[in-house]
């Protein structure tokens, strides 16, 4: 008998050593009190251009502010983004800089992916930061390949360390692939027109000289392809623009 | 009474008590087992998708178009020479419908481009998976009778290189992660044999050991054992976690072990007080930077990666080894990528001076080393040989070992039950290749593989180019594969040969095949450049493109070479397409002078990116032509002009298709281009 109360003793003494020991561990992950934030915006990452069902080359970081644009430290945020966009992590809080950082894989197919980073305000309204990233399948990673190896001499007015930019140089200047409001009027077959005859083919400046007896179709094609994904604003080919479902 | 009150009637009795009875519910059993057939057929999941996909183009503008290239029932592609039976096509019913851009549900995606005919290869070929599988579970998943799973789009070029052995532009992933292997010596110890017979081989021979206590200190060695990386971070070396003491005994070793090299180490030269910034500019002006890196105050590494990284070279190099390296660096290694530079000894204290001033304290501050021991240089020797050292490290004594890790010629399809995992990891081989590059050692601690530095791109590389490594590539029927072009092992002859060695060109130029991609191809560099200008170049090396950061060194070289080197590449480096002398230098007629200038200037437009005159023009794509008539062969200039990629492929001038007598007007105008050179000729 002796022996078995002793047990039993034994046995709720560790219970409660073990409950209490939970209990103070909730308490202390619970102390600091949830911060809130006013607005959720991007520190780095956005706009970027990968592969598709690759993770980005740079992670994405967003930053939560205050009503005075100061950091908060410790607010929720979370990620959301179309079919096949994951995020590593998903969801989390932020940290003594008041930022985020999580690693972003686009889904499998090419395009712009709108990607949502939320969090709550006190008055538990939900803000949202809306951040586009491309992502480019094979054909496209060949037509930027192209890109960067024929055209972003001219068409880029960045320089590199690697590459000084002509644009500068130029009388006529180039547009730049981005340049959505231009390119987007132009067909298909304008860009190819232009792309295998020079700037003639579309009554326009001698300087851009013609690629037809150096590329191949299907290397113009890839090059279209390419241009047409990174245009801003979106190219309106239909369904290019994967919105939140 | 008891016996006369019968038991209810049993289920048994119910049902087959009497021959009618039973014939008929086994008649019902029957035709209800029977429409379980059908049914099963009825409810498949591929039915499911197709009625999916009349209904998702039911709306569409094309509807009819897509309703007449719709196939209903199990889809087929079998290839039985490549082992191909794939049923995808059941459920993916949109592949190669071109107008179905915009739908981004699967299984109706359209494919997108790529440069095969699908059915011409199936889908398995590339994407692995289940081909013969007809639900979705077993056609992408593993499951216990099928294993092979789906393969995640990052690794698609993989696919490529199971036929493609040579690189090719569109897949570059596939290219840089077999330049990887070949150059993190992945290859010295993991034998990856090629389906045409041959054997992956390394492009970077780590240094010998036989002689590094003529280059460096034991404490040094030390250091840079327990943490490469912290050394140089661009360090080709990986870290094998060695424990102090296994490094202490190694390091005594390598030094016990070491074999003096005759000449490999100077007397300091007394020389003049140079000012600091000398220094500098001797290192810039040399170009070292086109092969070397050193970590800039932002931590970014500045320069080329052919050499080593020289950020702490002076914590390194023993001072008279650097000396007499840099006086000539073939005397301590014979064989390597470096150039003998030919400097003047007031030169080579100055490089002395500015390299040894790139020194970090720190690296050293805790190394303290007692003597060797006999046993501890013994323990060091075993411990290299248990390590593999010799794989990829020449040291005089040990042989390089065979066969030391596994064999990685068909690990792409090694079979998942054949692999261990990590807990948590998916169970897949790229997840596996991918686990065990990231982090060799947690598989089990007794590994012998070390941790390299890869980034996470380098790892999905890696991973690429190690999963084309499969038993579909070994047994891929020979028509279908795409060989390498075979190594050039092209050795220029005689004197010319022996200085082109010593000047090592070939890390820079290519010639016939074999060389560095950092300078033009001189191939034809007969065919292309007059003698005259050959030689003013050699003397003084000008840029012809002023936006390159990365020039020809000045190599202090004697008259007497640079005729040797200027005799044999205008005799040898000539293509046979075209006769060099076929044009004129000068005497062209001032007609076609002046339809050469319009169609420069106007038609062709190429001050976009030349340089013609230096006021006017702006354009630095292209090399500068102010004195290109007296660089360049009118022949040359012609032929250029009629198809610049027959003469160097892949250079990205455009070919304009012109008419023989425009190339022969614009060759007229370039050629009566002299200005530079007669400036240069009156300084």
């Amino acid at each position: 008998m002796n022996t078995r109360s002793l047990f039993l003793a034994g046995i709720s003494f560790c219970l409660t050593v073990a409950t209490t020991g939970c209990a103070r561990k909730t308490a202390q992950a619970a102390a600091p009190a949830p911060a809130f934030g006013a607005a959720i915006v991007e520190s780095s990452g956005g706009k970027q251009i990968g592969s598709t069902g690759a993770a980005l080359p740079q992670p994405l970081v967003v930053q939560v502010n205050d009503e005075q644009g100061n950091a908060v430290t410790g607010a929720a945020v979370s990620l959301h983004g179309p079919a096949g966009v994951s995020f590593d992590p998903a969801s989390g809080v932020t940290d003594s800089s008041g930022q985020l950082t999580t690693n972003v894989t686009l889904g499998e197919m090419a395009g712009r992916y709108q990607i949502v980073a939320s969090t709550t305000t006190k008055a538990q309204k939900r803000v949202d930061l809306k951040v586009e990233e491309i992502a480019l399948d094979y054909q496209r990673r060949f037509g930027q390949l192209l890109d960067d190896k024929y055209c972003s001499r001219c068409h880029n007015p960045e320089s590199t360390p690697e590459r000084v930019s002509n644009f500068d140089n130029l009388e006529v200047k180039p547009h730049a692939f981005t340049e959505g409001e231009t390119l987007n009027k132009m067909s298909d077959a304008d860009l190819m027109a232009i792309i295998s005859h020079g700037g003639p083919a579309l009554n326009k400046s001698p300087i851009m000289p013609p690629y037809g007896y150096t590329l191949t179709k299907t290397e113009m094609q890839a090059l279209i392809a390419y241009i047409r994904t990174i245009s801003d604003p979106p190219y309106q080919a239909p369904g290019m623009v994967y919105a939140e479902k | 009474m008891q016996s006369s009150n019968p038991s209810p009637p049993s289920l048994w009795t119910k049902l087959f008590g009497d021959p009618l009875r039973a014939f008929g519910v086994v008649s019902v059993v029957l035709l209800v087992l029977l429409a379980i057939a059908p049914a099963k057929n009825f409810f498949s999941e591929w039915r499911h998708y197709q009625k999916g996909y009349l209904r998702m183009i039911r709306t569409r503008g094309d509807a009819v178009t897509l309703q007449r290239h719709f196939q209903g029932g199990i889809q087929q592609i079998w290839h039985p020479d490549l082992g191909v039976v794939d049923r995808c096509t059941s459920c993916h019913v949109g592949l190669k419908e071109a107008s179905l851009t915009d739908v981004s549900i699967q299984p109706y995606r359209k494919h997108p481009v790529i440069p095969h005919n699908m059915e011409q290869y199936g889908c398995v070929m590339c994407h692995r998976g289940q081909g013969a599988a007809t639900t979705v579970e077993e056609a992408h998943s593993s499951t216990l009778a099928w294993e092979q799973p789906i393969l995640p789009a990052r690794y698609i070029e993989s696919g490529c290189g199971q036929c493609h052995r040579a690189s090719m532009a569109s897949t570059p992933q596939l290219n840089q992660g077999r330049a990887l292997l070949a150059r993190y010596g992945c290859v010295q110890c993991h034998t990856i044999k090629l389906p045409d017979g041959g054997v992956m081989q390394a492009t970077q021979d780590a240094p010998s050991l036989s002689h590094i206590a003529d280059k460096t200190t034991r404490e040094w060695i030390f250091a840079w054992l327990k943490d490469p990386q912290a050394y140089a971070v661009s360090a080709t070396m990986p870290n094998f976690k060695l424990k102090d003491e296994d490094i202490r005994d190694i390091s005594a070793f390598l030094i016990a072990n070491s074999k003096p090299v005759p000449g490999d180490s100077a007397p300091p030269i007394a020389s003049k007080a140079s000012d600091p910034a000398a220094g500098a500019s001797l290192y810039g002006e040399s170009f070292c930077a086109s092969c070397h890196a050193v970590q800039n105050a932002a931590g970014n590494l500045v320069g080329g990666n052919v050499g080593p990284e020289l950020t702490r070279v002076g914590t390194k190099a023993k001072p008279e080894w650097l000396r007499a390296w840099i006086r000539n660096p073939r005397t301590y290694d014979p064989g390597t990528q470096m150039p003998h530079y030919r400097f003047a000894d007031q030169q080579v204290a100055t490089m002395e001076g500015f390299l040894l001033g790139k020194a970090d304290s720190d690296f050293l501050a805790n190394v303290h080393l007692d003597a060797a021991t006999p046993e501890q240089i013994a323990q060091g020797k075993s411990l290299v040989m248990e390590y593999g050292c010799a794989s990829c490290h020449e040291i005089a004594g040990i042989k390089k070992p065979e066969n030391f890790a596994p064999e990685l010629s068909r690990i792409g399809s090694k079979p998942v039950s054949q692999l261990i995992f990590l807990p948590g990891m998916q169970h897949t081989p790229p997840d596996y290749i991918a686990g065990k590059i990231r982090q060799p050692r947690a598989f089990s601690p007794g590994l012998k593989m070390p941790q390299y530095a890869f980034t996470p791109a380098q790892i999905d590389m890696l991973t690429t180019a190690l999963l084309a490594q499969n038993d579909r590539a070994q047994t891929m029927p020979p028509a279908l594969s795409v060989p390498a072009p075979p190594a050039s092992h092209y050795r220029p002859a005689g004197k010319a040969g022996q200085i082109m060695a010593d000047l090592a060109c070939f890390s820079c130029h290519a010639i016939n095949g074999r060389g560095g991609d950092m300078a033009p191809d001189l191939t034809w560099e007969g065919s292309s450049v007059q003698r005259k200008w050959l030689e003013d170049f050699f003397r003084n090396p000008g840029t012809l493109r002023p936006a390159l950061i990365r020039r020809m060194p000045k190599f202090n070289l004697t008259n007497e070479e640079i005729s040797a080197l200027s005799d044999y590449i205008m005799t040898v480096y000539q293509t046979p397409d075209f006769e060099r002398d076929s044009l004129p230098d000068s005497g062209y007629s001032p007609t076609q002078f002046e339809q050469g200038r319009q169609l420069f200037y106007s038609k062709y437009a190429c001050q976009s990116c030349h340089i013609v005159d230096a006021k006017a023009d702006k354009g630095y794509i292209g090399p500068t032509l102010t004195g290109v008539g007296s660089r360049l062969t009118g022949a040359w200039i012609y032929h250029w002009l009629k198809n610049p990629q027959a003469l160097r492929p892949g250079t990205i001038e455009p070919n304009r298709n012109m008419s023989d007598d425009e190339a022969k007007s614009l060759t007229a105008f370039l050629m009566t281009q002299k200005g530079a050179a007669r400036k240069e000729a009156k300084k």
